[in-house]
């Protein structure tokens, strides 16, 4: 796992959002600027060819980050690297940016319903100036379909002829013509149906092996998450709560967070444990509670955790942000059912 | 399944939509029953009909949508033929509906404590200070915390999970027999769906209500629902005891649907996927709608349709499950 230079890296990643009222009227009622954090200090590295996941509820950042990573957003403090140059500087370069692409969630949404399928697959062949002939780029463009499930003929359709999990091969054809080597994948397949999401995943992970992508993938659902990572970052509130490779975030999720979330999933096994809710809601991002934002929701929380922001710590393989875990208080909180029957 | 008589009776439902270009038939002789306190879980994928059959139920059904065949008994009358206002009545007071989206379930305009007072004045023989009271009592009920001072916010000063708490309230609090619910947690982050289906739940068991649970999450449906429907293009594939079709589904597409899903307990290098897609309405296959993708078709699914019959401990409408044909 240990690459010498990561194909991608975020160090102290933060981008908040001003949604403070109109000047005027702040002046009247009298209050500050009002600033979201949307993401709040992340970092992360991904090796080359591997798989990262960031998982959370909505509101925790993880598309923020996605935004972030191919640089839809510039960051409000931090830096995201990119193969071991600044993607400050590398968007600039076009060669740059061929390499990074991106999987939108809403395979409706994403796709320009006035164009054909050989267009929007070709487009950013075109504006990378990629291929000198049309004839190169057709066959460029029936390879990709071929690539992704589709047939060559289907590039002459228009997107609305197509089934969501059809749509979203599309895109990820299009994502592929450039020949980028890191994909961010945000939620690729929570609007589809399991069946079809299925069909998806087996194709990413396909690519993946085949093409050697390094794939930066944000999902809300573990089960998903478990069966497409390396390693996992699970987010709360704009910041990291954990951090671990995939097998020993399951084996043993340290921070209390993480532990809530998986003895929230719905049990298909129908052992007939009752589910513990998490207790209460993720608070407002514009007001986040201080030290830990997990603490009024947290069963370990005392006066330390009310108070100061714990920083990621190593915890065995993992990276946890938790005061109980590094004080050893987290055994008075059981393991999920599903850690407990891993182990 | 208990002795009582169901409360809610589906026969051989179907749902035409005319268009310019043909009839489509959205449900095609759907039938099932609901016992009192009794959780019908239904799923499939999306444009299966699983929506259709829970707007058909409450009589709300969008236009030029309409029954064409077949009849809706509620608690032994027919349902499905009453006028507008006759089924208004009904809709609210005898049976209540959850829908996916609690912003546009939600009158923006008034409090929530107006819509609660409202329909229980609308549907019980109470004034408005004892509704008041209930309504406060069912806020509390749903887990709002503070529900004394929040009955006079408006819905957008809920979040999200809140709103759809209220939106459970506002269904239960005229005390319907029977609730249709669809897609009630979809929209709700994982920590908020356990609360809601817990509340759920308890509901079911405490005050006898039946439920019909319509989702796609099939990890809701285990935990929630008493018996299963699996829906695909219009049709019952097959319905059975919540246990049986989920760990030992009998329809193919029952044993395919459960495959794909992402186990959350082992990571495995190929999800099992069911390839192609389901049928458009207007382009179901002769026979068995499902014998395009089936792994055991046979010449039979291509031209006869099965109904439901037995299979174990299911009931399935597939061929395989035909003793006459294995005699033969």
């Amino acid at each position: 796992m240990a690459d010498a230079t990561p194909m991608f890296e975020a160090r102290d990643l933060a981008r908040h959002f001003d949604v403070s009222r109109p000047l005027l009227q702040r002046l009247v009622a009298r209050e500050g600027r009002r600033i979201l954090r949307a993401v709040d200090g992340v970092s992360f590295a991904i090796p080359k060819g591997t798989t990262l996941s960031l998982v959370g509820e909505s509101g925790c950042g993880k598309s923020t980050v996605a935004r972030l990573s191919v640089g839809l957003y510039g960051p409000s403090a931090g830096s995201v690297t990119f193969d071991g140059r600044d993607l400050a500087e590398a968007r600039a370069m076009a060669d740059q940016r061929r390499r990074m692409q991106m999987i939108f969630q809403d395979p409706y949404a994403s796709l320009n319903p006035r164009w054909r399928v050989a267009d929007i697959i070709a487009e950013p062949i075109r504006a990378f100036g990629l291929m000198k002939t049309r004839a190169e780029q057709e066959n460029r463009v029936a390879e990709l379909l071929t690539q992704v499930g589709l047939s060559p003929l289907d590039g002459q359709k228009f997107p609305h002829e197509f089934s969501g999990g059809q749509r979203q091969r599309i895109s990820i054809a299009r994502a592929l013509s450039s020949n980028p080597e890191f994909l961010v994948c945000d939620e690729p397949t929570s609007a589809l149906d399991v069946s079809v999401q299925a069909q998806i995943l087996n194709l990413m992970k396909e690519l993946q092996q085949r093409l050697g992508l390094t794939y930066l993938f944000i999902s809300h659902n573990l089960a998903v998450v478990r069966q497409v990572s390396d390693r996992i970052g699970v987010m709360y509130l704009g910041r990291l709560a954990e951090l671990a490779p995939a097998e020993a975030l399951f084996r043993t999720p340290r921070h209390p967070y993480t532990r809530a979330l998986m003895e929230a999933i719905p049990d298909l096994d129908m052992t007939g444990r009752e589910r513990i809710p998490v207790g209460g809601e993720v608070p407002s991002p514009i007001t986040p509670p201080p030290g830990c934002s997990f603490h009024p929701r947290c069963p370990l929380a005392n006066d330390r955790c009310k108070r100061e922001r714990p920083e990621l710590k190593v915890a065995g393989d993992a990276l946890v942000a938790c005061h109980a875990v590094e004080e050893g208080r987290d055994d008075a909180m059981p393991m999920p059912a599903i850690a407990r029957a891993a182990a | 399944m208990s002795n009582t008589a169901p409360l809610l009776q589906v026969r051989n439902l179907r749902v035409e939509f005319p268009t310019r270009r043909g009839t489509l038939v959205a449900l095609d002789d759907v039938s099932f029953d609901i016992s009192p306190g009794e959780v019908l879980g239904v799923v499939g994928e999306s444009g299966a009909g699983k929506s259709m059959t829970g707007a058909a139920i409450i009589g709300l059904l969008e236009p030029p949508g309409r029954i064409a065949k077949g009849e809706i008994l509620f608690d032994g009358k027919r349902i499905d033929n009453l006028r507008y206002e006759q089924m208004r009545r009904i809709r609210g007071k005898d049976i209540g509906a959850i829908f996916q989206d609690p912003l546009t379930t939600l009158n923006p305009l008034y409090t929530v404590g107006r819509q609660l007072v409202e329909t229980m004045t609308t549907h019980l023989p109470i004034g408005p200070g004892e509704a008041r009271k209930r309504a406060i009592g069912w806020l509390e009920m749903v887990g709002i915390p503070a529900a004394a001072q929040r009955i006079d916010s408006y819905p957008h000063e809920f979040s999200g999970g809140m709103r759809q708490r209220v939106v459970i309230a506002l269904a239960l609090c005229a005390e319907p027999r029977l609730i249709v619910a669809d897609e009630p947690t979809t929209a709700l982050d994982v920590s908020i769906q356990a609360q809601v289906i817990a509340l759920l739940k308890t509901l079911a068991r405490e005050k006898g209500t039946a439920m019909m649970l319509v989702t796609h999450d099939m990890g809701v449906i285990a935990e929630t629902a008493d018996r299963v429907a699996v829906m695909y293009a219009g049709r019952v594939a097959e319905i059975g005891p919540v246990r049986e079709v989920v760990k030992h589904a009998n329809h193919p597409y029952s044993v395919g649907l459960m495959a794909s899903i992402p186990p959350l307990d082992r990571r495995v290098e190929r999800l099992a996927q069911i390839d192609g897609a389901m049928p458009r309405l207007s382009a179901i296959p002769q026979g068995c709608a499902y014998n395009p993708r089936c792994p055991q078709v046979f010449d039979k699914c291509r031209v006869l349709r099965p109904d439901l019959i037995n299979a174990g401990t299911t009931r399935a409408a597939c061929w395989l499950f035909d003793t006459e044909l294995a005699d033969g």
